[in-house]
């Protein structure tokens, strides 16, 4: 046996390795979450949420229509009186309590949002639900604390907080959003993405069992309506938003003339610049991680890879050799990489970006896998032959697709990474530090990556330039946001 | 598969010739390959960790494993009776399931090869020596080929050298060159297994040069670590160099082993181990004239749960044989 | 054409002085509107004082593209010149202040006394944003200890062109408490005037060209606010807006058009310009730049045998 070697073809075949579903108990039906209490909406009104992997329907969810977000609103109103008087110390109590109970049930919730998500389970439960808990549990740390946090002494809260996250990393973005105005004393009324309600409907339980106060947090699932009406809403002090960067726009115009304070974490096109003397095998894993990291529905993904013209072929050949490796399949499965696309309506768009990518003459590859027959999928896909003027290029597309430029000079490739409408996110690869400094300090993004990618802290302030929006969320910086300074 | 290792080893040097043409030519080829960074490595090296390896493939794994280990006595304290005990395990690892595979070879210091030889002799496993006067390999040249000569005499498949890496340290880049050329000349048929002590190379910069450095040499394996020194072979060492042998062979056709040592003591840390194989060199290096692991406590492991996946209960210390 | 000031022939006794024609200043140069237009602007008592330019949509923009044009240099040079620069120019207007003063009065009504103390606070002010170039970046940024090996530094850096609209009322003063903070971070700034007072600030275009800064970083437009800031907030190289001197109606119609490419606005609201302006009007020209760079270990190292 020892001896001779059998050359099988690929013997190596992880057999299944699903996380139990088990641990997650979906109700058929959920109601919106207002003043502590699970009520149908005003009219009744429900939608479905499905499993973008199978289109199984997961739970059926009551739909916010604008008496419902009345309703929220003056609950979170009422609430805020006591809420924003509860000395510091004691609102980070119950934000301490919010952290340790998702930190208790996060394998309960990776699982769930991996369900309503369509994410690999490995996202879910090694980068998603670790950020939530430690989201909440360092802005925890500041509600009693604000006097030092560089904004004058006892810095006011600004009342109701209206806030509308998108389905790319739902319980992440609720974190972003709620631990924050918690801490400094407002209360919120937050709208999920109508394609992934649930993570947020359990973050209610979640608020129920630390035994917050009711009407500090309401939840609202619903569609983009609701989102306006919330926005809209003239009791409403505070409006954050991450999302599109059109309807950022709409909602930048909506609060125009008002006292609301607005923030908005909106799209990107983030250039990963790859020079020759980057450490190449880092560099594939950092543009892997960045384009293929959520099934690339990620903002500050780094969806233009630009790479130095001399080391084309071999990063390609590498990057291509590497993509041929990923695992695409049951977000459920541990070992998966890329999981569903979220909805049906965001893989159309994907197609059709990509489509026009062929059409205007770029050249399309994409990795050799089998897509599942139910579900959205898409495989991992690279353009090469791209210039700025292509639209995959320019267009945020939201999805596993990566537009490869080249570049001479650092010069050349700082002023391709800036032609951009957007400035969230960029990536530089060199081994010359004095070069990921001087190429860093040109960068019109408001995060840089240098010799790595998608990498999330609490601690770090996290937003755009340009049109990718403004404020910041994280850190320090992220208090400001909801602050009356 | 290559023709001889001879004919492979004068190949690779003279595609070589103009970058060891010089001490200087040869650290411009080895300072111009791409750095290495720690972070990036380290995190790859952790999610590949994580693969969830189950049933059939966790079987298919620890067989594999087994047939890959150098199981190994590197003590002062070897005696005949040791390395004869070591032997018969190296063929039996498993006296109660004879459908164990065997291990790949068993590793000793040259003195002890003849008795090795014996103990598994028409076995099929092969007999490692280590030489060049491990571990440290501070001895004058020809003490060290002569250590080798030795071995191989002796009756030795494989031999383990160590490179100077106080020469390597040095920036004598072509020290180590020559003296791996002349070891591989003294080996004759064995194979070489070129080990870097990684630990004290310290940087992964280092390990990517030694790894170049060793191939073009004409390692037929390369190898972490003696197993003497505080940080021996780790996951992330060990993509490194299964990058180095990838490249290698897109670059020369030519296909370099891989055997990292030290340090690998449980069936969790081999199966990592393996994954790393998988995706990085990919499946022709899942074989065990291709791969191996440097162990001893490393079999035991194996053993229980190959027997836990067999019987579907958990094993014992008692139920697998003491070295 | 109103009735003729006399006060300035009273002044100088029998000498006719010589007026000054008040002019645009855009790109480190002081053009007429290249509409020709001017509009006549009276004392608080209805006096001509001057005719100021009344600038045009291409004016707007013509000082949008001297205001991105300066942008890189300005936003490059080192705080600590940046800083050596805004003190040169709170020299300059000290050596000025006379005519501040006299203008001042004349625009607000005010006695030469007041006036004097409005221009002294104004002096000091920009001394004060002086001082900031080089603090900034400490108060509003630094490193963030993120769990992992990594080094995380957040940075503030100007946004880029700031659209300005000067109070109304504090022609001087004002108007310092709006510029100043923009520029101290390496902003370049279009300025609309005052529309009723423009004249201080004209001059303080006279102060800026002689006081080391670069031309471009500091470009003012006199005129009609509404019809000059309408362009500003639509243009799409604009990257920012004070909307300061925009009553309700006008400030409402700037931030939806201001939405199209999502400047940065600082609303309008009551501002009591002689109290200390806190940091806020730095901050909000300023984007925080968080870069990420892997730390990890220095390698194993050391041998045991």
């Amino acid at each position: 046996m020892a001896d001779k070697t059998e050359t099988l073809n690929n013997p190596f075949e992880y057999a299944p390795a699903p996380e139990s579903r088990s641990v997650v108990d979906i109700a058929p039906s959920y109601g919106l979450f207002i003043d502590g209490e699970f009520t149908e909406a005003a009219d009744g009104k429900v939608f479905k949420t499905v499993s973008p992997a199978t289109e199984e329907v997961l739970s059926e969810v009551a739909q916010a229509g604008a008496a419902d977000v009345d309703r929220a609103v003056k609950a979170a109103r009422k609430a805020f009186v006591k809420w924003s008087a509860l000395p510091g110390a004691e609102r980070a109590k119950y934000l301490f309590r919010i952290a340790r109970i998702i930190q208790e049930r996060s394998r309960e919730l990776a699982v769930l949002e991996t369900l309503d998500n369509g994410k690999p389970i490995k996202e879910t439960r090694d980068a998603d639900l670790p950020l939530v808990a430690a989201h909440f549990f360092y802005y925890a740390g500041w509600a009693d604390k604000l006097d030092h946090a560089g904004y004058g002494a006892n810095p006011q809260p600004l009342g109701v907080a209206g806030q509308v996250i998108p389905w790319n990393f739902p319980l992440l973005m609720l974190a972003w959003k709620i631990a924050p105005a918690l801490a400094t004393g407002n209360t919120v009324v937050l709208k999920p993405a109508e394609t992934t309600p649930l993570s947020a409907l359990f973050f209610a339980d979640i608020c129920r069992q630390a035994g917050l106060p009711k009407g500090v947090v309401n939840i609202l699932p619903g569609y983009g309506d609701t989102g306006a009406a919330i926005v809209a809403h003239d009791d409403v002090n505070k409006v954050a938003f991450t999302g599109s960067t059109a309807v950022g726009k709409e909602i930048a115009r909506t609060v125009a003339g008002t006292d609301k304070k607005l923030t908005l974490e909106l799209g990107g096109k983030g250039a990963n610049i790859v020079f020759d003397d980057a450490p190449i095998d880092q560099a594939v894993e950092g543009i892997v991680s960045g384009i293929f990291f959520n099934q690339g529905q990620v903002c500050c993904a780094g969806s233009r890879l630009l790479v130095q013209e001399s080391v084309q072929d071999e990063l390609l050949d590498s990057l291509k050799r590497r993509l041929g490796t990923l695992r695409l399949g049951d977000p459920l499965d541990k070992n998966t990489d890329i999981g569903a696309i979220n909805s049906a309506e965001q893989l159309a768009r994907i197609t059709a970006l990509a489509e026009t990518g062929e059409a205007e003459g770029a050249e399309r590859w994409s990795a050799p896998c089998e897509l599942p027959t139910s579900g959205y999928w898409f495989a991992p896909t690279l353009f090469t032959n791209v210039t700025q003027a292509h639209t995959v290029a320019r267009d945020e597309i939201f999805g596993p697709v990566l537009s490869v430029l080249t570049f001479r000079t650092p010069e050349e490739a700082v002023a391709k990474a800036n032609n951009s409408q957007y400035g969230l996110s960029a990536g530089i690869w060199t081994e010359k530090g004095s070069r990921i400094l001087a190429v860093a300090d040109r960068l019109r993004a408001g995060v840089v990556w240098a010799n790595t990618f998608n990498k999330f802290d609490p601690t770090s302030p996290f937003g755009g330039y340009k049109e990718s929006g403004f404020g910041r969320e994280g850190g320090r910086h992220g208090l400001e946001a909801y602050l009356d300074v | 598969m290559p023709t001889t290792a001879h004919a492979t080893a004068s190949a690779t040097a003279s595609a070589f010739a103009d970058a060891t043409a010089s001490d200087s030519a040869l650290r411009r080829f080895l300072h111009g390959l791409p750095g290495v960074d720690a972070v990036g490595l380290e995190a790859r090296a952790a999610a590949l960790g994580t693969r969830s390896i189950k049933t059939t493939a966790k079987a298919y794994a620890i067989d594999l494993a087994i047939s890959m280990i150098d199981l190994t006595t590197l003590e002062g304290a070897d005696t005949p009776g040791k390395v004869r005990a070591l032997g018969a395990k190296a063929v039996h690892p498993d006296p109660s399931d004879r459908t164990t595979p065997r291990t790949a070879a068993v590793c000793v210091y040259p003195d002890m090869v003849a008795t090795a030889k014996e103990a598994v002799a028409g076995s099929g496993v092969k007999v490692a020596s280590v030489a060049t006067a491990f571990p440290a390999g501070r001895a004058a040249l020809d003490v060290k080929l002569a250590d080798v000569r030795d071995a191989v005499a002796a009756g030795a498949d494989e031999i383990d050298m160590v490179i100077d890496r106080g020469a390597f340290l040095a920036g004598r880049y072509l020290k180590v060159y020559d003296e791996i050329r002349a070891v591989k000349e003294a080996s004759g048929t064995a194979r070489l297994k070129v080990i870097f002590e990684t630990g004290e190379l310290s940087t992964y910069d280092n390990i990517r040069r030694a790894s170049w450095l060793g191939m073009m040499a004409g390692a037929d394996f390369i190898k972490t670590s003696t197993g003497k020194v505080g940080v021996n072979a780790t996951p992330a060492n060990t993509l490194l160099m299964l990058e180095a042998v990838r490249d290698f062979k897109q670059q020369t056709g030519v296909q370099i082993g891989v055997k990292p040592a030290g340090g690998i003591r449980t069936s969790k840390d081999a199966v990592k181990f393996l994954v790393l194989v998988n995706e990085t060199a990919g499946a022709d290096w899942l074989d065990n004239h291709w791969f191996r692991f440097g162990a001893s406590s490393l079999l035991n492991d194996l053993l229980m749960q190959r027997q836990k996946l067999a019987t579907g209960r958990y094993s014992g210390p008692d139920y697998v044989t003491v070295d | 054409m109103s009735e003729k000031s006399e006060k300035s022939e009273k002044s100088e006794q029998n000498r006719l002085s010589v007026f000054k024609t008040y002019k645009l200043y855009v790109g480190g140069k002081f053009p007429r509107s290249e509409s020709g237009r001017v509009y006549e602007v009276t004392s608080s008592k209805g006096e001509w004082l001057a005719n100021a330019p009344q600038s045009s949509r291409k004016d707007a923009r013509d000082a949008v593209v001297a205001a991105r044009k300066a942008f890189g240099g300005w936003a490059g040079k080192t705080a600590y010149n940046r800083g050596q620069v805004l003190y040169r120019v709170a020299e300059m207007l000290e050596g000025r202040r006379e005519q501040f003063v006299r203008e001042v009065a004349d625009a607000e009504g005010l006695s030469k006394s007041k006036a004097a103390a409005q221009v002294d606070a104004a002096i000091d002010r920009w001394v004060w944003y002086a001082g900031w170039t080089d603090k900034i970046a400490q108060i509003a940024g630094g490193a963030n200890p993120v769990a992992g090996p990594y080094f995380n530094l957040s940075s503030p850096e100007p946004t880029g062109v700031v659209a300005v609209v000067a109070p109304q009322e504090s022609s001087f003063l004002g108007l310092v408490s709006v510029v100043a903070p923009v520029i101290a971070t390496g902003n370049t700034a279009v300025v609309i005037a005052s529309e009723a007072a423009p004249l201080p600030a004209l001059s303080l275009g006279e102060v800026l060209a002689t006081s080391d800064l670069p031309g471009g970083v500091v470009n003012v437009l006199s005129g009609r606010t509404a019809e000059i800031t309408a362009p500003l907030a639509a243009h799409q190289d604009v990257n920012a807006l004070d909307l300061c001197g925009a009553d309700e109606v006008l400030a409402k119609e700037l931030e939806v058009a201001a939405a199209d490419n999502l400047k940065r606005v600082v609303r309008p609201q009551p501002v009591d310009w002689s109290a200390d302006q806190g940091t806020h009007r730095l901050t909000a020209f300023l984007e925080t730049k968080t870069v990420w760079h892997p730390t990890g270990s220095l390698g194993a190292s050391g041998s045991a045998y």
